[in-house]
C-alpha cells in the first residue's frame, strides 16, 4: 500500500516535470501502432525501445500497464488507454498522459492488447532500467534480484547507466557486483570480460560460480568438420569417462561415418525371423543355446545376404579408433574460457579450504552432541563402573519432558527454560530410583547390570510408545534460535548448533566444578578409588553412588531436551544415540572427562570426515566408523586417555 | 651352579612412581631364595615382571641355559617355559573340584586341540592322587575348591604349582593366614620342592624365612638392599633401618 | 571318575530322550502326517524355536561357560541365513526364469539365464548385475560350506582383534554390539549386494521340490531337531572335559589360567568361532522356515534378547539355555500374536501386544536381581542342590564369573 502511494507521488512529480516537453506518450504509441497491434516478438523491440527511450515520465507506467494486459485500444480512433473492467462489459478508460478518466466504453468497441509471454519478457527487461532508478530502494533491490534470477545481455547497458546516480552505497556495491557478473557473461568486448573475470577471481559467491560455469560448458563432437575457429578444450579418446564407446559410435552413425550394427538382442530377433521348420541357416534351433552357435548361424545368414552384415572384426571399439573426438567450449573466445578456467580453479581451491573449515564446524557441533549424550554415561560408566543401557531412554525422557512442557507453556523461550531444569529433575529422580531398586544390587557385576538396564530400557521404550504413540512429537526451538550464522556462501552454522556447543561447554565446566571444587566431587572420587576406605572415613558410599547416578541421568535428561530441538522426538530417540555414546566413552577412555571430550571430538570428526568422502551413503559411513573404532581399540585398548593403575582392575 | 633366571637393570614406573628401580637378581638351577622387604618394596611387582604380567620400562630378563629373553613372551608362554607362580591371595578355580583344579594344572600339552581330546591317562590320575596326598587334600578331591578353608586353598594352589612341574617357582606370601602347624607343612613342601628346582619365596614372617634356611635378598624401594644369609642381612645396619628396626 | 560320558552327564540323555519324544509327537500330530492337530504354521514356529534353542546353546557356551557376554551372535545367525538364502533364492529364480525363457523361439544361452536371474533378484534395488558375493550362489554345496565359513571367518577376525588386545568385560560386549550394528548397517545399503533392506525372500520354497509346505515344514522341523540334538551333544561333550575346565577357569579367573600356561586368547577365539559357526547353522535352518531374512534381523537388539533368553533359562547349564530360549520365544509369540484377551483395568486397557515388551523387560530385571540361576535353578531346588554361602562373593574376579546364586555346592 505504502509502496503504491510512493509510486503515485513520484508519478505525480514526474508529470509536472513532463509539461515542458511537447511529445506525449500517446504520440509515441501511435508511431508504433502497427507493431503494437501485431504484437510479434520479433518486431516489437523497436516499439518498446521507443517508449523506454522517450524520456517521458509516463513511459514506465505505460510499459507496466502493457505487460499487465491492461492496455486497451479504442476502436474508433485507434488511441491507447489504460482500461479498468467494470461490471456489465463496461471498461473505464484512463488517458496515459493526463491520468484522467475519459469515460466508459463497451467492450465491443475496444480491443484489449494482450502481449504474449515473449513480448512480456521484453517489456520486463525494458522495465528493469526504470526499476533500477526507482526512488524506492526496495524496488531497486528487487530489480537486481530479477536480473540475477534471469540475467540477459540487454540488461547490461541499463544497469551500467544506473550505477553513477545510485545514492544507496550498499545498493551501489551490489549493482557494481552484478555489473561485473553481467560483463563477464555478455559484454561484446572479450577484453572487458577478461578484466571482469580477473577482477572477481577468488570470489566465493554462489552467483560468481553460477556465472562462470555456463562460460565453461563444453560438448564432445567429432573433430572432422569442425570450424577452425572452434574453441577446443582437449582431445577425447573413446572410452574416456566423458565419452563412452557406445556414445562415440552413435556419433559416427549420426555423421554417416559408420553403419549401425545389430546388437546381440537384435541379431537374436533376426535369427528368429528367418527361422523355418525348426531350422535357421540350416542349423537346428535347439542347438542355438550358446552365443557362439548363434553368432555362427547369423554369419551364415549374413553371407546369404538375408540380414545386415556383422562380424566380430567390425566391432565399434575398432571403428571408433579411426576418428578423432574433441571437447569444445560453447563459448567461442579462448581467452575468456582460459581466464574463466583459471578463476574457477582459484575459486575451487578457496571453496575447498572454506569447505574444510565448514566441515570442521560441522564436526565440532556433532562432537558437542555426542559429548552431551555421552557425558552422563561417562559419569555412570566411567566414575562408577556401571554400564547403563537405559541411558538412551533417559535422553528420550528428557526430550518428552520438553515436549510436555511445550504443551502447557506456549512461549517457546520460556518453555525451554522451564523444560531444562524439569527434565533434569525428572531424569534425576528416575536415575535415583533405578539405582536404588536395581543397580545397587549389582555392583561388581557389570555384565548383569548391562542386561538388567537393557530390560529397563526396552520397557521404558515400549512405555513411551504406548503413551505417546509412534509418530514423532515436535519440540520447537525458540524463534531466536532459528536461522544460521552465515560467514559466506560456503561456511555457515545454525544457531541451534552453536547453542548446543555452548551447552556442552557449560556441562564440561559444571562437571569439572563439581568434581574438583565441591564436597560431593571429592567424596565421589574417594568412593571411586576405594569404596571401603572411603566408607571407613565416614563417607556414605550408598549416598554418593545414588547422587552420582542421579547426576549422570539428570544430565542425560538435559541432553535430551537439547537433542530434541533438532532431532525427531520418538521413543527411539535414545537408541539412536546410545551406541555412539558408548563408543565415545570407550574410545575416550573410562573415568576421565577429558577422555570423553577427546572421544566425542574424534568420533564427530571421523563421522563427518567419512560422510564427506562418501556423501551419498551415511549408512556406509557409520559402518566404516565402527570398523575404525574396533581397529582403534587394538592400539589403545583403554581409550585415548588411559588411566594406568591398580584401581583399573588389578 | 649355572644360572636359571637373570634379571638385570630392570626398572618400571607407574604414573611416574618408580616401583622397581634398576633391580638385578639371579638364581641358579636348584636353589631356594627368600625375598623380604617392607610393604610396597616391589616384591610382587618383581614377580609380575618375571611372569610377564607387567612389562618393564627397561632392563633384561633372561631365562634358562640358552639365555632366552622373557620380555617378548606372553604370560602363558612364560608359564609353559617353566615358571610357576603362586599369588599373594589364594587363587584357585572356586567353581571346580579339587580334582579338576589339579588336573588342569598338570603338566601336559596346553593347545586347545590337544586339550579338547584329552582324556586323563592312568598315570595322570595317579599323579593327581599323589599331589593331593602331598598337600593333604586327598579326602577332598571331589569337593569344590570354593568350599575349602583359606589354608587349604593355599595348599591347593601350591599343589597346582607342583603339578605344573615348573623349573622355577615364585611363591608370594604362602604362609599368610596359616596356623603354625600348617606353616610347618608348607615349609616342608617348599624345601622338598627346592631340591629339584629353583624356588623364590616372598615372605614377611622371619620365623618362616629362618626355617627355610636359605639365601635372603632384601628389597627396598624397588632395588636390592642386601643379599646373603639371614643372619648376615639382619646384621646389616641399613636393613635394620628400613625394615627390621621399624 | 572314569565312567562313560553319558553316565556322568545323565541330563544329556534325558534331554535327548525328551527331544526325540517331542519330535515324534509333533510329527504324528502335524498336518503333513495326516492327523492335523498341529497346523503347518505352528510346526514352523516349533521348528524355528528349536533353531533359537540351538543358538541359545551356543550363547551359553560363550557366555555361561566362557564368560564372554557376546552381543553379536545374532549377526552370525543372520549371516548363516543369508548364505543359505542366496542359494535358495538363486536356484528358485533360475527354475522360474528357465521355465519362462523356454517359451521363447530359441533355447536360452547361459548368459541370458544369468542375466534374467540377476534382473529378477536385483530389480528391487535397481540393479541387475550379480555382485561378487553371489559367486557361489549356484552351488548348494559351496553355499552350505559358507553357512559355516562366513560366520566362522568373521568371528575369527573380529575375535582375534578383540581378544588380542585383551578387551574384556563390558568393553568386549559393547564392541561385539558395535560389530553387529556395523554389519546390519552395511547390509541395509542397497549396494551391499544382498538386496538392502528387502533382504532375501521366498526362502520357504525349496527349489525343485513339489511337496506341499505341510510336508516341507516337517522336514525342516526334523532337521532343526537333529541339529539341536547334535549341537547339544557337542556342547555337552566340550564342556565336560578338560577343555570345559579351562574355559570355565577363563570365565572365573582368566589371569590364573594364563599363569598355568594356557593361551587364554586362543581358547576364547576357539570358543567364539565355534559358537559363531553353530549360530550360522542355526540361522541357516531358521530362515527357510521364516521365509525371509533381512538386515533388521541382525540389529543389536536381537543379540541382546538372546542373552536375555539364556539368562532367564539359567546360564552355565546347557538345558537352561534351551529352556530359556524355548520358553521366552514361545510365550513371546503367544503374547504378541494377539491371542490373549485385553485386560481392562478401569480406565486403562492393557493390550498385550503393546504391553508384552514391558512385562518382558521388567521380568528380566527381576530374574537378574532375584533368581540369577533362572528357570534352571528350579531343577536345583527339585534335586535339593544348594547354593554355597559365600557372603555374596562371586566365584572369581572376572566380570563373567559365576555369582554366588548361580553356583551349586
Ligand atoms: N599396576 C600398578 N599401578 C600403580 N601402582 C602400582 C601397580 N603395581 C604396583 N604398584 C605400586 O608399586 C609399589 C610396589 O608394590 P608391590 O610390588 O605390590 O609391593 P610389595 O613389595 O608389598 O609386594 C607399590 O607402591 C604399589 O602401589
Ligand atoms: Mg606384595
Amino acid at each position: 500500500m505504502t509502496r503504491l502511494m510512493i509510486a503515485l507521488t513520484a508519478l505525480f512529480l514526474l508529470c509536472t516535470q513532463a509539461m515542458a516537453q511537447d511529445a506525449t506518450v500517446q504520440s509515441v504509441l501511435q508511431a508504433h501502432r502497427e507493431t503494437i497491434e501485431k504484437g510479434s516478438r520479433k518486431s516489437i523491440g523497436a516499439a518498446i525501445d521507443a517508449i523506454a527511450a522517450s524520456g517521458l515520465p509516463q513511459a514506465q507506467d505505460v510499459l507496466q500497464v502493457w505487460a499487465a494486459k491492461e492496455m486497451w485500444q479504442r476502436g474508433g480512433d485507434g488511441l491507447f488507454f489504460r482500461g479498468v473492467e467494470k461490471t456489465g462489459r463496461q471498461v473505464e478508460l484512463f488517458d496515459f498522459d493526463s491520468g484522467q478518466s475519459v469515460g466508459m466504453l463497451d467492450r465491443d468497441d475496444l480491443e484489449q492488447i494482450k502481449p504474449n509471454s515473449g513480448v512480456r519478457a521484453l517489456i520486463g527487461t525494458a522495465l528493469v532500467q526504470f526499476q533500477l532508478s526507482d526512488p524506492d530502494p526496495i524496488r531497486r533491490a528487487e530489480a537486481l534480484d530479477a536480473i540475477q534470477r534471469s540475467p540477459a545481455a540487454e540488461l547490461l547497458a541499463p544497469l551500467r547507466a544506473s550505477i553513477p546516480a545510485e545514492p544507496d552505497p550498499a545498493l551501489k556495491d551490489r549493482k557494481m557486483r552484478v555489473e561485473r557478473l553481467l560483463t563477464m557473461a555478455y559484454d561484446p568486448d572479450d577484453q572487458a570480460r577478461i578484466t571482469a573475470i580477473e577482477d572477481m577471481s577468488g570470489d566465493l559467491g554462489v552467483d560468481m560460480r553460477a556465472t562462470l560455469n555456463p562460460l565453461l560448458v563444453t560438448r564432445i563432437v567429432l573433430a572432422e568438420g569442425l570450424p577452425a575457429t572452434a574453441n577446443i578444450r582437449r582431445e577425447v579418446k573413446p572410452g574416456d569417462p566423458a565419452l563412452g564407446l557406445a556414445a562415440a559410435y552413435d556419433m559416427l552413425i549420426a555423421a554417416g561415418l559408420a553403419q549401425p550394427i545389430p546388437d546381440a538382442e537384435a541379431r537374436k530377433a533376426l535369427l528368429i525371423e528367418h527361422a523355418a521348420d525348426g531350422l535357421v541357416a540350416g542349423i537346428p534351433l535347439h542347438q542355438l543355446d550358446t552365443q557362439a552357435a548363434r553368432d555362427a548361424a547369423y554369419v551364415q545368414l549374413a553371407q546369404a545376404g538375408l540380414v545386415p552384415r556383422w562380424s566380430t572384426a567390425e566391432a565399434p571399439e575398432v571403428v571408433v579408433t579411426r576418428h578423432r573426438f574433441v571437447e569444445v567450449y560453447n563459448e567461442p573466445s579462448a581467452a575468456v574460457t582460459e581466464a574463466a578456467e583459471q578463476a574457477l580453479d582459484e575459486i575451487e581451491m578457496r571453496v575447498g579450504l572454506n569447505q574444510a573449515f565448514d566441515l570442521g564446524l560441522d564436526a565440532l557441533s556433532l562432537a558437542s552432541i555426542y559429548f552431551l549424550a555421552a557425558i552422563g554415561l561417562a559419569i555412570t560408566f566411567g566414575v562408577m563402573g556401571v554400564i547403563n543401557m537405559a541411558h538412551g531412554e533417559f535422553i528420550m525422557m528428557g526430550a518428552y519432558t520438553g515436549y510436555m512442557v511445550q504443551q502447557v507453556i506456549a512461549d517457546h523461550t520460556l518453555s525451554i527454560l522451564v523444560a531444562i531444569p524439569l527434565a533434569f529433575a525428572v531424569t534425576f529422580a528416575a536415575g535415583v530410583a533405578m539405582e536404588r531398586l536395581v543397580i545397587r544390587h549389582l555392583y561388581n557385576r557389570p555384565l548383569e547390570t548391562l542386561l538388567a538396564t537393557f530390560g529397563i530400557s526396552i520397557a521404558m521404550q515400549q512405555l513411551a510408545k504406548n503413551i505417546f504413540g509412534t509418530q514423532a512429537r515436535p519440540l520447537t526451538a525458540p524463534g531466536w534460535l532459528d536461522g544460521a550464522w552465515v560467514l559466506n556462501d560456503v561456511v555457515s552454522i545454525s544457531y541451534i548448533r552453536i547453542a548446543i556447543f555452548v551447552l556442552a561447554l557449560i556441562f564440561l565446566g559444571l562437571f569439572l566444578f563439581i568434581m574438583r571444587r565441591t564436597r560431593l566431587g571429592l567424596e565421589t572420587r574417594a568412593v571411586t578409588q576405594n569404596p571401603r576406605m572411603a566408607a571407613s572415613m565416614g563417607i556414605n558410599p550408598d549416598r554418593i553412588n545414588m547422587l552420582t547416578f542421579g547426576l549422570g541421568s539428570g544430565i542425560a535428561g538435559i541432553a535430551g531436551v537439547a537433542i530434541g530441538l533438532f532431532a525427531k522426538v520418538t521413543s527411539e530417540l535414545g537408541s539412536d544415540y546410545i551406541v555412539q555414546s558408548f563408543m565415545t566413552v570407550v574410545v575416550g577412555g573410562v573415568g576421565n572427562i577429558w577422555g570423553t571430550l577427546a572421544g566425542a571430538a574424534m568420533i564427530g570428526t571421523l563421522q563427518k570426515g567419512i560422510e564427506w568422502l562418501n556423501p551419498s551413503n551415511t549408512l556406509a559411513a557409520q559402518t566404516y566408523m565402527i570398523i575404525f573404532i574396533i581397529i582403534f581399540i587394538q592400539f589403545r585398548p583403554r581409550g585415548i586417555i588411559a588411566l594406568r593403575g591398580r584401581a583399573a582392575g588389578d | 651352579m649355572s644360572t636359571l633366571l637373570e634379571v638385570s637393570g630392570v626398572s618400571v614406573s607407574f604414573d611416574g612412581f618408580k616401583a622397581i628401580n634398576n633391580l638385578s637378581f639371579r638364581i641358579g638351577q636348584a636353589e631356594m631364595r627368600a625375598v623380604i622387604g617392607p610393604n610396597g618394596a616391589g616384591k610382587t611387582t618383581f614377580m609380575d615382571i618375571v611372569t610377564g604380567k607387567t612389562r618393564p620400562d627397561e632392563g633384561r630378563v633372561l631365562w634358562g641355559e640358552r639365555s632366552q629373553s622373557l620380555l617378548g613372551m606372553s604370560e602363558a608362554q612364560i608359564a609353559r617355559a617353566g615358571i610357576g607362580r603362586k599369588f599373594q591371595k589364594p587363587t584357585v578355580f572356586e567353581d571346580q573340584s579339587v580334582h579338576e583344579n589339579l588336573l588342569m594344572a598338570l603338566k601336559g600339552r596346553r593347545g586347545p586341540w590337544a586339550v579338547l581330546f584329552y582324556r586323563p591317562a592312568a598315570a595322570d590320575l595317579a599323579r593327581v592322587d599323589e599331589l593331593a596326598a602331598e598337600i593333604g587334600l586327598a579326602d577332598h578331591l571331589a569337593r569344590k575348591a570354593g568350599e575349602l578353608s583359606h589354608g587349604q586353598k593355599q595348599w591347593l594352589e601350591i599343589g597346582m604349582l607342583l603339578a605344573q612341574e615348573p623349573r622355577l617357582l615364585l611363591v608370594d606370601e604362602p604362609a599368610a593366614g596359616m596356623t603354625p602347624a600348617e606353616r610347618e607343612h608348607t615349609t616342608a613342601i617348599l624345601v622338598e620342592a627346592a631340591k629339584t628346582r629353583a624356588v623364590v619365596v616372598v615372605e614377611h614372617d622371619m620365623e618362616f624365612v629362618r626355617r627355610l634356611s636359605c639365601k635372603v635378598t632384601v628389597l627396598h624401594e624397588g632395588a636390592v638392599l642386601a643379599e646373603g644369609s639371614l643372619d648376615h642381612v639382619t646384621a646389616d645396619q641399613r636393613v635394620i633401618d628400613v625394615y627390621l628396626g621399624r | 571318575m572314569r565312567d562313560s560320558f553319558v553316565a556322568r552327564h545323565p541330563s544329556v540323555l534325558i534331554f535327548l530322550a525328551l527331544l526325540a519324544l517331542f519330535t515324534l509327537g509333533v510329527t504324528v500330530l502335524a498336518e503333513g502326517f495326516g492327523i492335523g492337530l498341529i497346523s503347518t504354521s505352528f510346526v514352523k514356529t516349533l521348528g524355528k524355536t528349536m533353531c533359537l534353542c540351538l543358538i541359545a546353546v551356543a550363547m551359553d557356551l560363550i557366555w555361561g561357560y566362557c564368560g564372554i557376554l557376546s552381543l553379536g551372535h545374532f549377526a552370525f545367525f543372520g549371516l548363516g541365513g543369508y548364505m543359505i538364502g542366496m542359494w535358495l533364492m538363486y536356484e528358485r529364480t533360475r527354475l522360474i526364469v528357465e521355465g519362462s525363457l523356454a517359451q521363447g523361439a530359441l533355447p536360452p544361452t547361459e548368459q541370458e539365464i544369468v542375466a534374467a536371474i540377476g534382473t529378477q533378484i536385483f530389480g528391487v534395488v535397481g540393479s541387475s548385475e550379480f555382485p561378487l558375493v553371489w559367486a557361489f550362489a549356484d552351488s548348494l554345496a559351496l553355499q552350505l560350506a559358507l553357512v559355516v565359513l562366513v560366520p566362522g571367518l568373521l568371528a575369527l577376525v573380529f575375535g582375534w582383534l578383540a581378544f588380542r588386545s585383551r578387551v574384556t568385560g563390558v568393553y568386549l560386549s559393547i564392541l561385539t554390539q558395535a560389530m553387529t550394528l556395523a554389519l546390519a548397517l552395511y547390509l541395509f545399503q542397497n549396494d551391499s549386494g544382498l538386496r538392502g533392506n528387502n533382504g532375501l525372500s521366498g526362502l520357504q520354497n525349496l527349489p525343485g521340490v513339489e511337496a506341499p509346505q505341510s510336508v516341507v515344514s516337517l522336514w525342516f522341523f526334523w532337521a532343526s531337531a537333529l541339529a539341536l540334538a547334535l549341537g547339544y551333544l557337542l556342547a555337552a561333550w566340550i564342556v565336560s572335559g578338560k577343555f570345559g575346565s579351562v574355559i570355565r577357569g577363563i570365565r572365573d579367573n582368566e589371569a590364573r589360567v594364563r599363569f598355568l600356561g594356557y593361551s587364554v586368547e586362543i581358547y576364547k577365539l576357539a570358543v567364539f568361532t565355534l559358537t559363531a559357526c553353530i549360530a550360522g547353522i542355526a540361522g541357516a535352518l531358521y530362515y527357510p522356515q521364516a521365509g525371509i531374512v533381512n538386515p533388521a534381523e541382525i540389529a543389536p537388539i536381537a543379540s541382546i534378547y538372546l542373552a536375555v533368553w539364556v539368562a532367564i533359562g539359567g546360564r552355565g547349564r546347557l538345558y537352561g539355555a534351551v529352556i530359556g530360549a524355548a520358553f521366552v520365544s514361545l510365550v513371546s509369540s503367544w503374547f504378541t500374536g494377539g491371542q490373549i484377551p485385553d485386560l481392562a483395568l478401569g480406565p486403562l486397557t492393557i493390550r498385550w501386544v503393546d504391553w508384552w515388551t514391558i512385562v518382558l523387560g521388567l521380568s528380566f530385571v527381576l530374574v537378574t536381581l532375584f533368581a540369577p540361576s533362572g528357570i534352571g535353578g528350579l531343577f536345583d531346588l527339585w534335586q535339593g542342590r544348594r547354593h554355597p554361602d559365600r557372603h555374596g562373593a562371586d566365584l572369581g574376579p572376572n566380570a563373567g564369573a559365576l555369582r554366588e546364586k548361580e553356583a551349586t555346592e
